[in-house]
């Protein structure tokens, strides 16, 4: 049995509640860290711990803190990402719903660390239900003491307020979600100066995931050095998994990092493995911003080693044979998916959500999507295949956020390792008529194994 | 981001000067101004959005955005360019309850399209249109979060997961019997998992 470090108490009726919480050991980071430890203490435990951001891009979350600048007299902020809205992901709305008070310590004693006297969650708007949870563990931590002013007699204040954004993904982007914070549109901003430089109103801030956060308390509690016990390398911890798809059971499982993959997908513990009984045709494991893996490469790396649910092994191969961990967003594809749709599905997600900022995003993303559609529709011709690559190429980093690579990435790695369906659309444009083909029987055949050495 | 040009920019002097939201609202609208520090107070303005969109028929009208301008103090500008970048705001009039279909993979893969047929076919409606009674409007919308309980909706606060013909129904029958208009800032909602 994995340990569980953020839904341990997961179980427990009425967690959602303070006094249940409370009298389950909650909010006792906070004592310890207010009382009995300088805030470079825990930074240091933090740093000790290994823990890496939990929002997608794995930076490790000890030195992001060391980087705040700490001019005299300018206010720090603390801004707790919760905006979530990566496909696939769904594990800080889990949090959130399940143990609003994690995040609340958690934020109370990373605020402590930073020296920040104002927090703010952003929560994206559609989970305005969420809001109102979170809300609440709020108001009964400024009841109970724990928010406010003189926190526990030791002279730290500190106020924390929820902010609900208006739907768009492109908030999830820590620059574009300041913007928005500042009640303006969400376009990211030219970096430098990050945002532990000139953040929130121009003041040094910290930008943290939900989990990160979360993370903070288990690591206060037993210290940095037992949390870096758990895990494989420079992956340490746990890490909340959203998993959907094609799978028996989805939803969010707390995972030690370096679970194989093969385990995760197959096992009862966990997804419980393909529905139906189908067979596995691919796998995006990080969230759509990952490139997708053929069935061949998920439980194997192209050396033919296991692949470990661990930030090193899933990139095992880089973009050639591998993929990354992301948010944890992990869906799985049975037979019957078309890659060549699916990959249109995310175009078009991506096309959507593009601010508008810089051109070859704005104008990539739409070009991709309609040649995806031409090719879905079998209206394509072979010719767009190599077109598609050819402009995810001109996307990929010439644009001020990773958005643009993030809308790349996927059409890439779908022709990369699918061409021969793109292929099958084009050959046979009378089997893709049905505007539901690879929705209920399958597209192709899943493609034979390679045999590895 | 929404498409900019989804509304009309048409000043209607006619009703400039009659809108006026609850006190309830207003003293909301006061209370979220006061959570910035001082000067930030335009911070405020996507949640001041959604609680004017609840006040005022579920849709942003060019005098509704001009009131909150002068609620808040900013120019009607810098709010019409927020409200055209997130698609929570609506620029056009919508039904009481706009049932919001994701269409993302995840959801896709589960049978999201065969839901959103099954409900525009039972109110013969479009992706977009409103029923005439002005009950319903049906939409698609990307990734909600709820991928591991696909295919689902939301409608106003409300998340409905684990879609069926079967919950649809139920949902559709529920929501016209209460009649209410279902708002994202409602405190009351029923989600169903
Ligand atoms: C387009 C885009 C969307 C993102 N969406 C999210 C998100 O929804 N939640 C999140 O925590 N991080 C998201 N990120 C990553 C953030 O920019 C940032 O790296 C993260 O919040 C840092 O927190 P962490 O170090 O705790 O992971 C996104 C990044 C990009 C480029
Ligand atoms: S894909 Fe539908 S909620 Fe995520």
């Amino acid at each position: 049995m994995s340990r569980k470090l953020l839904l341990a108490n997961d179980h427990i009726p009425g967690i959602q509640s303070y006094e249940v919480y409370r009298s389950n050991g909650g909010y006792r980071s906070v004592e310890k860290a207010l009382k009995t430890m300088s805030p470079d203490d825990v930074v240091e435990e933090v740093k000790k711990s290994g823990l890496r951001g939990r929002g997608g891009a794995g930076f490790p979350t000890g030195m992001k803190w060391s980087f705040l600048a700490k001019p005299e007299g300018v206010p720090r902020y603390l801004v707790c990402n919760a905006d979530e809205s990566e496909p696939g992901t769904f594990k800080d709305r889990y949090l959130m719903e399940h143990i609003p008070h994690i995040l609340v310590e958690g934020m109370i004693t990373s605020s402590f660390a930073l020296g920040a006297n104002t927090s703010y969650i952003y929560i994206r708007g559609e989970y305005f239900y969420v809001a109102r949870i979170v809300e609440k563990a709020i108001a009964e931590a400024y009841a109970n003491g724990w928010l406010g002013k003189n926190i526990l007699g030791t002279g730290f204040n500190h106020d924390m307020y929820v902010q609900v954004g208006g739907g768009a993904y492109i908030c999830g982007e820590e620059t574009a979600l300041l913007e928005s914070l500042e009640g303006k549109r969400g376009n990211p901003r030219i970096k430098p100066p990050f945002p532990a430089i000139a953040g929130l109103y121009g003041c040094p801030t910290v930008v943290n995931n939900v989990e990160t956060i979360a993370a903070v308390v288990p690591i206060v509690n037993d210290g940095g050095d037992e949390y870096a016990k758990i895990g494989i390398g420079r992956s340490t911890g746990t890490k909340l998994i959203s998993a959907s798809g094609n799978i028996n059971k989805p939803g969010v499982y707390e995972i030690e990092l370096g679970v194989p993959v093969e385990e995760f997908i197959f096992s009862d513990q966990y997804c419980g493995g393909i529905a139906n009984g189908k067979r596995m045709k691919a796998c995006v494991p990080g969230g759509s911003s990952v490139p997708i893996l053929p069935d061949y490469l998920v439980c194997k790396t192209a050396a033919g080693e296991d692949r470990l649910m661990t930030y090193e092994s899933l990139s095992d191969g880089g973009f050639a044979t591998g993929s990354m961990l992301g948010s944890g967003g992990f869906i799985v594809y049975d037979e019957n998916q078309c890659i060549v749709r699916n990959t249109w599905n995310f175009s078009r997600f991506y096309h959507h959500e593009s601010c508008g900022q810089c051109s070859p995003c704005r104008e990539g993303t739409g070009w991709m999507e309609r040649v995806l559609h031409r090719l879905e529709k079998g209206m394509g011709n072979m010719s767009d295949i190599d077109l598609l690559v050819e402009v995810a190429k001109k996307i990929e980093g010439n644009t001020i956020c990773p958005l643009g690579d993030a809308a790349a990435w996927p059409v890439a790695a779908a022709v990369r390792h699918f061409r021969h369906e793109f292929e099958h659309h084009v050959l046979h444009p009378d089997k893709v008529k049905d505007p539901k083909h690879g929705h209920r029987e399958p597209i192709m055949p899943v493609k034979p194994q390679p045999v590895t050495a | 981001m929404a498409a900019p040009t989804q509304g009309t920019r048409e000043f209607n002097p006619e009703v400039r000067g009659k809108i006026r939201f609850s006190d309830e609202a207003l003293q909301t609208i006061e209370a979220l101004m006061k959570r910035y520090p001082e000067g930030k107070h335009k911070s405020a303005l996507l949640p001041v959005l959604h609680v004017a969109q609840a006040e005022a028929d579920g849709w942003l009208s060019a005098e509704v955005m001009d009131y909150v301008a002068e609620l808040m103090k900013i120019s009607s500008i810098e709010v019409f360019e927020v409200a055209s970048f997130y698609s929570m705001y609506n620029l056009k009039p919508v039904g009481k309850c706009v049932l919001e279909v994701c269409r993302t993979s995840s959801c896709w893969t589960r049978g999201a399209e065969d839901i959103v047929d099954y409900i525009g076919k039972k109110l013969n409606i479009r992706e977009g249109e409103t029923t005439p009674d002005g009950m319903f409007t049906l939409k698609t919308v990307e990734c909600l979060g709820s991928c591991g309980s696909a295919p689902m909706l939301q409608c106003g606060a409300e998340y409905h997961e684990n879609l069926t013909e079967n919950r649809v129904d139920a949902l559709l029958d529920r929501l016209r019997t209460e009649g209410k208009r279902k708002s994202y800032t409602d405190l009351d909602f029923q989600n169903t998992k």
